[in-house]
């Protein structure tokens, strides 16, 4: 960047979409952004969107916070493929030079991040749980959990740029879309032949639908203290009645009594759901990054020393074969008016 | 790259402390690291198999093995010689401390260009991600270096070819399964299904006790640059480390001291607290 002249910082998500549905975490981060550039003076939010036929998207990311989309549309990009995208990308980054860039750390988020930053040469942060902007020198500090989440780091990328950072579905709330806002689409060139993309993709064996537990607003979730894949069936009731899903500590997943698409914590899933029930968990600090979000976390377990307690907004010492089917009697009686709890 | 030669496989492997047993002193909040075993990150020990029978499959090649670290992880070295690596190499420097994700694709990278000048590389594997650092970054950093094509999360190797220069390989994505049809060389990261870990047979664990590996420096055999390794190389830094502290928690109540009606009410207010919204008596769907 050319020191002398003062140019306008930009801070750039990457808006994922694919089959055109955009991954939630780009709106995520779109909220993150614009809270990055309330701490950075003159900056502006702006949104990066890829793939083929995908213009109809763009108002979206305005809803979101983004004052201008840069859409590369080209067939090459109609499903995601490395190359292509990283080199799209990296070409938009050599020419707009953004002051930081935020990617959604998905699947496809880390396959891509990793390319860019090794093509523009520049630092990238994995995983963070946590963006700010230090006051004295206006830089990203991107704080990601390190050694199985028992230390926090700060990382800093003070000479290069953009300051790239990931942040996994669910870490940072959802912001509330504005209907009406508008911005600039900057229609973005993009030279590339499919004979020149090393990789096709041959066919997509689609998987069952999976539950989508970093969504659910109610989680019941179980640890090894429910004993067993047969104690599932209650949990799997009281969620029912509260119109939620069932989750899992990592023991639970390890020992084949729930599916992996089920874990919460640091190797599962991240979630952040208004109402978060623990049953027979410990509360295991790798556990516990993935769920510390939820607003209301109650804990139920036999061991009145389990950390979960320390965490919990209420915490129940007892046995969940006791206090689970007490649970479920009570909210399926609790007649509600559909009203009172708005 | 290659041809008629048989094939050569590249698996770069990294060095971890065993992560489960990493402990935070209640005293002081600091970490303890002594006694902390250090291991072949887990990932890894599956991209070392899946090279070694992807061998086995092709009914020949060699398999070799790079990691950067520090003089101890020719330990972890030792343990992919056994699985059946036919060559390893320790990359090993006090120069190249401090490295991040940036400069550690560039030291790989340019070792792996170094041993493909000897013998023409036909795939290289990583582990998806380190256990100790999660980044997922190096695999993806080095396929980009060497501007071949990268496939991550890689669950199968579908069909390999050799002498048509191509290979399928089927990776997770959040929808199910991506069959990809890629030109060689290709860089894989790759999750535990690729290849089950099987008990080394007694032979290799002889050959393997006898084994040293290769020794680069920063230096020699081959010169890197130093601009581009060890924190120099490096553009992020750790500003600062702290634990992390826990979100404060509430009361705590039990059912002994008081009762399972009180304390399923307690819970119940809890539970209207959390404003999940048009709770339908018996259905319990939330709209
Ligand atoms: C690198 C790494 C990554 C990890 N990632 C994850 C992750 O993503 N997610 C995860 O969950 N873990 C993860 N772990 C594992 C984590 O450290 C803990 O081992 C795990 O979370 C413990 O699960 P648990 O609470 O179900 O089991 P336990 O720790 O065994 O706890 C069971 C609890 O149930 C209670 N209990 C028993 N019977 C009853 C009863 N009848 N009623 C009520 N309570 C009862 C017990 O008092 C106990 O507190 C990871 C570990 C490592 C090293």
């Amino acid at each position: 960047m050319n020191a002398e002249q003062p140019t306008i910082p930009r801070i750039w998500v990457f808006v994922e979409q694919q089959e055109h549905q955009v991954h939630p975490v780009s709106w995520e981060l779109l909220g993150a952004a614009k809270r990055l550039s309330a701490d950075l003076p003159g900056s502006v939010v702006e949104a990066v969107l890829l793939g083929h036929q995908v213009a109809d998207l763009a108002p979206q990311a305005f809803q979101y916070g983004a004052s201008r989309v840069y859409l590369i549309d080209h067939p090459v990009l109609e499903i995601y493929r490395n190359m292509p995208y990283a080199v799209a990308v990296s070409q938009l980054v050599t020419e707009y030079r953004p002051e930081i860039f935020l990617i959604g750390a998905t699947t496809l988020g880390r396959d891509l991040a990793g390319s860019i930053a090794t093509r523009v040469g520049t630092g990238l942060t994995a995983d963070c749980t946590e963006l700010s902007i230090d006051p004295a020198n206006h830089i990203l500090a991107a704080t990601r959990p390190t050694f199985g989440g028992n230390l926090m780091a700060t990382i800093l990328c003070r000479r290069h740029r953009p300051q790239m950072a990931t942040v996994r579905p669910r870490v940072l709330p959802m912001p509330e879309p504005v209907p009406d806002a508008t911005g600039e689409v900057v229609h973005v060139p993009f030279d590339m032949r499919e004979e020149d993309v090393p990789v096709k993709r041959l066919r997509l064996i689609r998987a069952e639908e999976q539950p989508n537990i970093e969504y659910a607003d109610v989680i019941v979730a179980g640890g090894r203290g429910v004993g067993g894949p047969e104690g599932f069936a209650l949990l799997q009731e009281l969620a029912d009645a509260l119109g939620g899903m069932v989750a899992a500590s990592r023991p639970v997943v390890d020992a084949g009594w729930m599916d992996a698409s089920r874990q919460v914590g640091q190797t599962g899933k991240t979630v952040r759901p208004k109402l978060y029930i623990a049953a027979g968990i410990s509360g295991a600090v790798q556990h516990r990054v993935g769920m510390s979000g939820a607003d209301v976390i109650l804990a139920i377990n036999t061991d009145p020393n389990a950390p979960i307690f320390q965490i919990a907004t209420l915490g129940i010492v007892g046995d969940l074969y006791e206090v689970i089917p007490a649970l479920i009697r009570e909210v399926k009686g609790q007649s509600y008016d559909g009203q009172a709890h708005l | 790259m290659n041809g008629d030669n048989p094939m050569h496989a590249v698996v770069a492997i990294k060095q971890v402390p065993d992560t489960s047993n990493v402990r935070i002193d209640p005293e002081t909040g600091t970490l303890i690291r002594e006694g902390v075993p250090a291991i072949v990150n887990p990932y890894d020990i599956h991209a070392v198999e899946a090279a070694v029978q992807l061998k086995e499959r092709l009914g020949g090649g060699k398999v070799t093995v790079i990691t950067m670290g520090p003089p101890k992880a020719a330990e972890a070295l030792l343990e992919c010689v056994e699985q059946g690596a036919d060559r390893a190499i320790l990359i090993t420097d006090r120069k190249f401390g401090g490295a991040d994700t940036l400069a550690t694709s560039y030291v790989l990278a340019r070792a792996i260009e170094v041993i493909n000048a000897e013998l023409p590389v036909d795939i290289i594997f990583f582990g998806k991600q380190a256990i100790d650092g999660d980044t997922a970054q190096v695999g993806p950093g080095v396929a980009t270096r060497l501007n071949i094509p990268l496939i991550t999360y890689a669950v199968a190797i579908e069909e390999f070819d050799l002498a048509a220069r191509r290979a399928v390989v089927h990776r997770r994505v959040e929808q199910g399964i991506e069959v990809l049809e890629t030109t060689l060389p290709v860089l894989l990261t790759v999750e535990k299904e690729i290849a089950p870990v099987r008990h080394a047979p007694l032979p290799r664990l002889i050959a393997a006790a006898r084994y040293k590996p290769e020794v680069w420096t920063a230096t020699a055999p081959v010169p890197f640059d130093p601009q581009q390794i060890g924190l120099k190389g490096s553009p992020t830094v750790v500003g600062k480390a702290y634990t992390p502290s826990p979100r404060s928690g509430g009361e705590v109540i039990s059912v002994a001291a008081l009762g399972l009606d009180a304390v399923v009410a307690r819970a119940m207010a809890v539970i209207e607290q959390a404003h999940v919204r048009n709770l339908q008596p018996g259905t319990g769907v939330v709209s």
